[in-house]
């Protein structure tokens, strides 16, 4: 029986207008990775927001579990220049020990840049510190808005991977927003394509297929995550872990066995 | 019979007396006050861009006269009340949105600075040194006052050591701090009310008009040699300190207006600073 962290029911949130999210029923259990997928607009960053607290829903509740433990990512991080930070003050304001804050940037991969300042980091290091401060807090549920935006293509796919791992570690529910349909597919369980309300959801393979997808994000996006997510099995079938860090390599491999189809 | 150490007590309470019966080592000490707590809060302003917010409420500490004149209320009591008043105001008025904060800022300040200004003019029986208000007033600083700046100021420090980790969090980042469960909107009511209380204490000494920078300079010469928030803000404090005596040594010797000699000098150690010092790395 998996462990369930977050439940919606039929929640809507309006400002003035028209609804901004209307009618979502969403569960997220441990071990689930959910994948908010939607045009700009569609009430993406209100979803997660309203799971987080942070906005207040106008109809239907959220229930959580009872003092679970949140992860927050947040869009991206604008800091004040005026504030002088190293990265080491950022995670120690967790309240976490320093040795848990250390161990937490070496699992993200930035242990080098503990003593950097916070205004010197690159958008992708930047973003691993922040699920690092997530990390160190012992999530178990990791909310993560965008976070491979204003991060190298490269690196795009390193981050889904990190989270990926993260989830199998610490076992926790993943929910997170992304606009990078075709990488963010091979690290989640779950679609959820919003537009206002949830147009579809289900398994990133089937819902390629889904009317209401296509409808929404056009043939072309669905008809190349469709061939995306056979290269993916196929290139795992064939080479399985033995190729896995050889980007370039498995995407040839994965070009030419889908060719041979 | 006095003893040696009671007879050394007595000398040093004679001493301190004398020390306190002196307007000039008055405004010294009070000054100092002022400065330990015009640190962090000013770090905070600078932090959260809210200048133009801390202008706002020391134009409304001039009202706060007028209307403890009125009421017959003690004028410090009277500074901080409607100070806290007139930052809840602000704070219900910014969240409705109708106009930008800036402009609201520019209307409040300014209405509360005329109000209280109209207001005093009705009142000819209440004679007030009103350059003294504006620009602040050596010979103002009564032992009351020093009560009031010391009172306040380890409420302040204590307030600020308590609340440190979630004021920090809420200052970089709001949504992450409430979502680790800090009370964001408690904390920053916490902050207004620690401005009121400073600008209440520390209008004697350099008056309405100036508070902003007395709290803005030294935090922004101080960001120039810091890399931690914490070091920014002991080394704030320290800056405050220096332009207090530097600048109430001027007004002491060249008989210039304390409020704006003080201006002068830590608006000195800015230049210094930002001429001499390289940028830090962090």
């Amino acid at each position: 029986m998996p462990e369930r962290l977050v439940t919606l029911n039929n929640v809507s949130v309006r400002f003035d207008g028209p609804p901004v999210i209307d009618g979502i029923n969403l569960t997220v259990n441990r071990g689930d990775i959910v994948t908010i997928i939607g045009p700009n607009g569609a009430g993406k960053t209100t979803l997660i927001k309203s799971v987080l607290g942070l906005q207040r829903v106008s109809s239907g509740n959220i229930w959580l579990k009872p003092g679970v433990r949140i992860g927050y990512v947040p869009q991206h991080l604008v800091l004040q220049p005026t504030l002088p930070l190293s990265v080491r003050r950022f995670m120690m304001l967790t309240g976490e020990a320093g040795d848990r804050c250390q161990q937490a940037l070496t699992r993200t991969g930035v242990g080098h840049l503990v003593d950097a300042s916070i205004h010197h980091l690159s958008g992708g290091e930047k973003q691993r510190v922040l699920i690092a401060r997530a990390l160190a807090r012992n999530p178990e549920l990791l909310v993560l808005d965008e976070p491979a935006q204003g991060v190298d293509i490269n690196g795009q796919a390193a981050l889904y991977e990190l989270i990926r791992s993260l989830r199998d570690e610490l076992h926790c529910g993943v929910i997170m927003i992304s606009h990078d349909l075709h990488l963010v597919m091979a690290a989640t369980d779950q679609v959820i394509c919003l537009n206002q309300h949830v147009c579809c959801s289900g398994r990133p393979e089937d819902i390629s297929a889904d009317p209401a997808f296509i409808e929404t994000f056009g043939q072309q996006v669905a008809e190349s995550l469709a061939v995306y997510h056979h290269h993916h099995n196929h290139q795992h079938n064939l080479h399985g872990d033995v190729v896995a860090g050889d980007a370039d390599h498995r995407q040839h491999e994965g070009c030419s066995g889908h060719g041979a189809h | 019979m006095l003893t040696t150490a009671s007879m050394r007590d007595a000398v040093a309470m004679a001493l301190i007396d004398s020390i306190l019966d002196d307007f000039f080592w008055r405004a010294l000490i009070g000054g100092l006050g002022v400065a330990l707590v015009a640190g962090p809060l000013g770090c905070f302003v600078v932090w959260r861009r809210m200048a133009y917010f801390g202008d706002t409420l020391a134009h409304s500490a001039l009202l706060g006269i007028a209307l403890g004149f009125l009421f017959q209320l003690p004028l410090n009591l009277a500074i901080a009340g409607t100070c806290v008043s007139l930052a809840v105001v602000l704070v219900m008025l910014a969240r409705s949105r109708t106009l930008a904060t800036d402009t609201l800022l520019g209307i409040l300040a300014h209405s509360a600075l005329a109000i209280g200004l109209v207001t005093l003019s009705f009142m000819p029986e209440v004679r007030i040194d009103l350059s003294g208000y504006l620009f602040g007033d050596l010979l103002a600083i009564s032992r009351d006052d020093l009560a009031w700046i010391y009172g306040g100021a380890a409420v302040i420090l204590v307030l600020l050591q308590r609340l440190w980790r979630g004021l920090l969090m809420a200052t970089i980042h709001e949504e992450l701090a409430r979502v680790e469960g800090f009370p964001v909107e408690r904390l920053r009511l916490v902050l207004m009310l620690m401005f009121s209380l400073v600008i209440a204490v520390a209008m004697k000494i350099v008056g309405v008009l100036l508070i902003t920078a007395l709290l803005i300079i030294p935090a922004a010469t101080a960001r120039r040699l810091a890399t931690t928030p914490e070091r920014m803000v002991l080394l704030a404090m320290g800056i405050g300190m220096v332009a207090i005596s530097g600048g109430l040594g001027l007004s002491w010797f060249a008989d210039s207006p304390a409020g704006p000699s003080v201006v002068v000098a830590a608006f000195t150690m800015f230049l210094l600073t930002y001429s001499l010092v390289r940028q830090p790395r962090s």
